[in-house]
């Protein structure tokens, strides 16, 4: 095991750069697009509430490799050249946006009721009171399932091997077979996924148990 | 925060300790049960195959069975082995997939496009050779690429397919290209389709499968490789080795070895299949 | 038009349907496995028996926290190391089992534990013993609770039967991966499908779930 770190240590980080790379960007993105959604479901707006029903349930109920290889396959010969790792990031983004959009709806429908009430009996505007009172609060509460969504995204990145990602699965699968010591390679890998997700998802435990300690 | 802090130092001393413990149960190798016995046993041989890969071993849509050249020799090495009612047993591997299968006793043995090459001899023992490929280069028609030499430039893509010994080769004959790899050969096919590369190397034979479909891709340059298949086999079968060569020359001498190749390299555009043969 | 007439022939069509079965054949095995697997991990957990709690805890962590394309390998390339043989559907469902279970067993912990705070004391002060009051006070209304959570889990797992691709199980992934492997024309069709058997799958198992907390409420 030693020695598979010593001879392939340079591109275990580079997949392993990859990887968190295309998890922050897949985050960032998911955060944004799932948030949308999440307030459209919360809308007055019957349209705006049953696209954005629809866009979670279609997502939520299709396989995350089934959306990557349609972005690595079918997009290219159709609308734009997109690489293995574009391909990869774009598909964790939508597949993780769906899990985002319930994340937070469910955070703003926790605070909203009376919070909105108030703040719009108080002059604010419906958009006003979305955006100074309800979300900061929804934000706060929907932290910890946050980052449980990142430490999922690092985990599911690993389809990123499946379509030539160079992410640290497909580093892993490379260095495995050609040194033959495949046990040892995928130990290695493992660990490289642990050192990121474990402290994490400690973390995220902490963080949840202070704020459930802080409701009570 | 020193909360924190404490329960960090506690989970990297345990994975330290797992570490340890992982490396020295991860020594442990196949029993060592002589696979020709075991064979003779329960009349039957397990064979390594690949499912995605015309001509070789592909898994025909209408009955789910898996067909192709290496199929075919492997059923004939078993009834020439072990007598006319002897059963091949198929299981479906990649180029990724075969050696730790065989080495963990999965297998009995691989037949599946496997080159026989130095590097694989230092863990897997080889037959004597069963066909002999080389490899090439698959592009689209039109394509400026005429040989691996033009693939030698920054920023040119090629499409191989993870733990096959082509995308080693292409590291040597094209170092400044990037290898790009796949899962397995269907996959490679769809990516080059998609423009994911701008050749897809592996050996003719596969790649003359590919393009009998495929009418707007084709085969450049002659083979720049020798590679020559093996059955692979564990280290220490010697028996099962020993029978393996034997039914093989048998085949050859009979016949039968010359008939497959006819049955599956026969029509094949580009492809002599009269070089091949024994 | 006619690449979608052609692609859905009877033959492509079974051969779809033969993969889709051996998905919902692991799905339903893995799903039941792990249940019970999950639930007897997650009860361990709770009861915060000395170290042994902290041990299972621990081993459950590391498992969460891989990616299950891993696991597969460990367990396809990895077990049979230790002597036995193990195939490829079997591999597949322990494999799902180990994951999902560990998954499943946080899910279990994290329910028992919101019910159990106040009602296993009224019950305990109501003369029931503690293993009563697990029974039939607890762990009932724990159930109920758990449903949704449960069953997006049992969701993730039908979906992520098709990472199983990767060691070659010929579920419906790697089916329409053939069937496109050999025809390009077929590939936006098979996309199609896919997508198409998969949500009514996935979907039909989570309407059922919001019918049966319906009726368990009710």
């Amino acid at each position: 095991m030693i020695n598979i770190v010593a001879s392939h240590g340079s591109e275990l980080l580079n997949g392993l750069g990859q990887t968190v790379l295309c998890s922050v960007i897949a985050l960032f993105f998911s955060l944004i697009i799932g948030s949308m959604f999440a307030i459209f479901e919360v809308l007055p707006s019957k349209i705006l509430h049953t696209i954005g029903r629809i866009y979670v349930e279609v997502v939520r109920n299709i396989p995350l490799l089934v959306v990557t290889m349609f972005f690595y396959i079918v997009i290219p010969q159709y609308v734009a050249s997109i690489n293995g790792f574009v391909a990869g990031t774009i598909g964790l983004t939508i597949y993780t946006s769906a899990f985002i959009a319930e994340t937070v709806r469910a955070g703003i429908q926790s605070v909203s009721g009376g919070q909105m009430e108030a703040a719009r009996s108080n002059g604010m505007t419906y958009w006003q009171a979305m955006r100074y009172i309800v979300l900061p609060q929804a934000f706060k509460i929907v932290i910890p399932p946050l980052g449980n969504q990142f430490i999922n995204l690092v985990k599911n990145s690993s389809v990123l091997a499946f379509v030539a990602g160079f992410d640290l699965m497909y580093v892993g699968n490379d260095i495995a077979s050609t040194s033959f010591d495949t046990i040892n390679s995928y130990l290695v890998v493992g660990i490289m996924y642990l050192i990121i997700t474990m402290p994490l998802s400690y973390y995220m435990r902490y963080l949840e148990k202070r704020t459930n300690r802080g409701a009570a | 925060m020193r909360k924190i802090l404490k329960s960090v130092a506690l989970v990297f001393t345990l994975m330290a300790s797992l570490i340890v413990l992982s490396s020295c149960g991860s020594k442990g190798e196949v029993k060592n049960t002589d696979a020709w016995t075991q064979a003779q046993k329960t009349d039957s041989i397990t064979w390594g195959v690949k499912a995605d890969t015309k001509l070789f071993g592909l898994m025909d849509v209408k009955d789910s069975q898996i067909k192709g050249f290496d199929i075919d020799i492997a059923k004939a090495l078993t009834k020439q082995m072990l007598g006319k009612n002897a059963k091949a047993n198929f299981v479906q591997v990649t180029s990724q997939t075969r050696i730790p299968l065989l080495k963990n006793g999965n297998l009995d043995a691989i037949i599946a496009t496997m080159t026989i090459t130095k590097e694989r001899e230092k863990v897997v023992d080889f037959s004597n050779s069963y066909f002999d490929a080389g490899q090439s280069l698959l592009v689209k028609k039109g394509s400026s690429i005429k040989d691996v030499r033009d693939l030698n430039q920054p920023g040119t893509k090629v499409i191989g397919v993870v733990g096959s010994n082509s995308v080693e080769n292409i590291k040597k004959f094209a170092p400044k290209a990037q290898v790009i790899q796949l899962q397995d050969y269907a996959q490679a096919l769809t990516a080059l389709k998609s423009g994911q590369g701008a050749a897809l190397t592996t050996d003719n034979g596969i790649l003359f499968g590919m393009a009998v479909d495929n009418p707007n891709y084709q085969v450049v340059g002659k083979a720049f490789t020798k590679e020559p298949y093996g059955v692979a086999i564990n280290k220490g079968q010697g028996n099962l080795k020993k029978h393996i060569n034997k039914a093989l020359k048998e085949l050859e001498e009979s016949g039968e070895y010359n008939k497959l190749v006819e049955k599956w390299f026969g029509n094949i555009a580009g492809f002599d299949y009269k070089e091949v043969e024994r | 038009m006619k690449s979608f007439i052609d692609a859905y022939s009877a033959v492509n069509l079974m051969f779809l349907l033969k993969g889709l079965w051996i998905t919902v054949e692991v799905s339903v095995v893995s799903i039941i496995l792990s249940y019970i697997l999950g639930g007897v991990l997650g009860f361990v957990r709770y009861m915060k028996v000395k170290y042994f709690s902290a041990i299972v805890g621990f081993i459950i962590d590391l498992i969460r926290n891989l990616p299950l394309i891993l696991i597969f390998f460990f367990v396809y390339f990895g077990l049979p190391n230790l002597g036995l043989r193990i195939e490829i559907i079997p591999s597949s469902i322990l494999a799902l089992t180990v994951f999902e279970s560990a998954m499943l067993a946080e899910i279990i912990r994290g329910g028992i534990e919101s019910i159990s705070k106040g009602q296993m004391e009224g019950a305990r002060a109501n003369g029931l013993s503690y293993w009563q009051a697990m029974r039939y006070v607890v762990l009932p209304q724990a159930q109920v609770r758990m449903i949704p959570a449960l069953v997006s889990q049992f969701i993730s797992l039908i979906k992520d039967t098709s990472l199983a691709t990767i060691i070659m199980l010929p579920e419906l992934m790697y089916h329409a991966q053939i069937i496109y492997g050999q025809n390009t024309n077929y590939i936006i069709p098979m996309f199609v499908a896919l997508a198409a058997m998969y949500f009514v799958v996935c979907f039909a198992l989570s309407q059922l779930s919001r019918y049966l907390e319906k009726r368990i409420k009710a």
